[in-house]
């Protein structure tokens, strides 16, 4: 067993220290070959499940049931005219896009005026505060979902896209208020003392200094807040009961129950629903790759 | 500081709401009479909750296992391929992170799609090289189910471990990695005693993300298997049971689903606050 171990091990040793032999070019280029290789192939992988729907979305629904996988005969868009009109995805969509922008708009407000309290202002108990907001990051929020359903019946809120809004913006605030005080911490404080100085008050300062030397942070906040409250499924599944106030997880699985054999309709309408996230994604690149590596690799 | 009053209001008081409620006896939504841990001894003795609680915690155990060693062997293979090849870095990460975006819920309903039996993709192309036979109901098997749901779910998350071990192979100092050269370390010996151990930061990272992620799953499983969890609960979760239990249950549904929610959130909070205590211990500094 052990010679057997130690034999590859002399081999590489006495081929590490030896003069580079002349296949050792070769085969680095065959390694950088393979590397290139796995990597397109894992693309494809994560790529082609994608690529399928939108292809699917473009053909007919006979031709789909007939072969699975295939070029689409000729353009056709009837499938998204179906899917957007008939199946009401457009509801759907517009509100998801309602209760998401103004969720995502309240979250990262008030995440600001609490990460810029917490960053500058000394009073008692700050460190305590601010454990309190951040210890939200490790908890299961949607476990007190029962509560939740109760305080919005007893206060109106069931059925209706402002509760929404307010669990939303709610649940999104540990995260902004963590990316927003770390960005603080790296700002200089001498442009407010400069401000204060000169007389402005706090509300002042904090609109015409503060929001603005905030905005990477605030960019960042934004991102990540919209990407989950658009997907989320489990507080609308629960709390909406009209169809018309559907956001679009939840319009997806009326949908899918209604068009189960109009494959093509079903891809149209899971296009459509990542729309708004192509779009984000391709605004943000660099913001969503920059956040991703500082707010998890801490 | 509307923050601290939005917050407290949707996302602790329920939380305190929860355990509150997990102590009483319920009939339909009112309170009839204080029972203490009686709800808990309930969930525990009686049918089906009894025999559906262990079945769906072991199906999060071995989908957090499974996710763990697939997902996270992967990830950490292409953040090395990456490391070493830097050409086109970018718009591979930017790829392999892609499905990350995508509603849970949404990817469950591409992926029920595409492997569905008679008209998914996966069995046409399958079948169309040759290999009938491997061709079959992927999500209506019991035994099947729960392994597609794990690799499904790698498949959405892996460019976060990707990332995570990316920027920390970024951050090995060349110097160390140029010494183990020049000692004679082969490719695997030096991966194994540099920089596997000063991985340590982003494997502690990851397993407590994951850990928190396989057990607060309930959208891809939802899309994939229905309320129910699939065949035969084959992918039963905790996330579901507690829904289930919550909207579909009996007279006593807000006493025992608030116990059931009370138990879920010491498992969650309790084993990765463990999990990130005995990680950092081991970490090399």
């Amino acid at each position: 067993m052990d010679t057997l171990r130690a034999a590859p091990r002399t081999a590489s040793k006495a081929r590490a220290e030896s003069p580079p032999p002349r296949g050792t070019r070769q085969r680095s280029l065959l390694r950088t070959a393979g590397g290139q290789l796995i990597l397109w192939a894992y693309a494809a992988v994560a790529f082609g499940p994608l690529l399928l729907v939108l292809i699917g979305s473009l053909r007919p629904n006979a031709e789909i049931l007939r072969a699975p996988v295939g070029m689409p005969s000729s353009f056709d868009l009837s499938n998204y005219t179906r899917a957007w009109q008939t199946a009401s995805i457009s509801t759907y969509f517009v509100n998801s896009l309602v209760v998401t922008c103004a969720s995502v708009a309240l979250c990262v407000s008030v995440s600001a005026m609490a990460a810029y309290a917490l960053s500058r202002w000394k009073f008692r108990g700050r460190a305590l505060l601010a454990a309190f907001f951040l210890s939200g990051l490790m908890i299961p929020a949607k476990l007190g979902l029962l509560p939740v359903f109760y305080m919005f019946q007893s206060m109106g809120l069931i059925d209706s896209r402002i509760g929404l809004v307010l669990l939303y913006a709610a649940s999104g605030i540990p995260f902004s208020v963590f990316v927003i005080m770390g960005f603080m911490r790296g700002l200089p404080g001498e442009l407010e003392e400069a401000a204060r100085i000169d007389g402005a008050h706090e509300g002042r300062l904090f609109v015409s200094i503060v929001l603005p030397l905030m905005r990477p942070a605030l960019a960042v906040a934004t991102v990540f807040q919209f990407a989950p409250t658009w997907n989320d499924f489990f507080y609308p599944l629960v709390l909406l009961r009209s169809g018309d106030k559907y956001t679009i997880p939840v319009g997806l699985t009326r949908f899918f129950g209604e068009f189960a054999a109009d494959r093509g309709t079903l891809f149209a309408g899971l296009v459509i629903a990542l729309v708004p996230l192509a779009v984000v994604f391709a605004l943000a690149t660099k913001q969503i790759v920059a956040g991703l590596t500082a707010g998890m690799s801490r | 500081m509307p923050a601290f009053a939005l917050y407290g209001l949707f996302l602790v008081v329920p939380l305190v709401t929860a355990f509150y409620y997990g102590l009483f006896q319920w009939d339909g939504t009112r309170q009839a009479g204080f029972v203490g841990i009686g709800n808990y001894q309930e969930i525990f003795t009686r049918y089906p909750l009894r025999d559906e609680i262990p079945a769906a915690l072991g199906h999060n155990v071995l989908f957090f296992v499974g996710t763990m060693a697939i997902q996270n062997t992967i990830g950490l293979g292409l953040a090395l391929l990456l490391h070493r090849n830097p050409r086109g870095k970018r718009l591979f990460q930017t790829l392999f992170s892609l499905p990350y975006l995508i509603s849970p819920l949404i990817v469950g309903y591409i992926w029920s799609l595409l492997l569905s039996p008679t008209f998914g993709p996966i069995n046409f192309a399958l079948r169309a090289v040759g290999l009938d036979a491997w061709a079959r109901p992927w999500l209506g098997e019991p035994d099947l189910a729960l392994p597609v749901l794990i690799l499904v779910n790698a498949w959405q998350w892996i460019g976060g471990p990707m990332l995570i071990f990316g920027a920390a192979l970024g951050g090995i100092p060349q110097e160390l990695e140029e010494a183990a050269a020049m000692d004679g370390a082969s490719a695997t010996r030096a991966f194994w005693s540099i920089r596997f151990p000063l991985l340590m930061p982003a494997v502690g990272v990851i397993t407590v993300l994951t850990f928190i992620g396989c057990f607060n799953i309930f959208d891809l499983v939802y899309a994939l298997g229905g309320s129910d969890g699939g065949p035969g609960g084959a992918m039963d979760v905790l996330g579901l049971l507690y829904y289930r239990t919550a909207f579909q249950g009996g007279s006593n549904a807000i006493g025992e689903s608030s116990a059931l929610a009370m138990l879920i959130f010491v498992l969650i909070f309790g084993v990765s606050l463990a999990l990130e205590r005995a990680l950092r211990r081991r970490e090399v500094h």
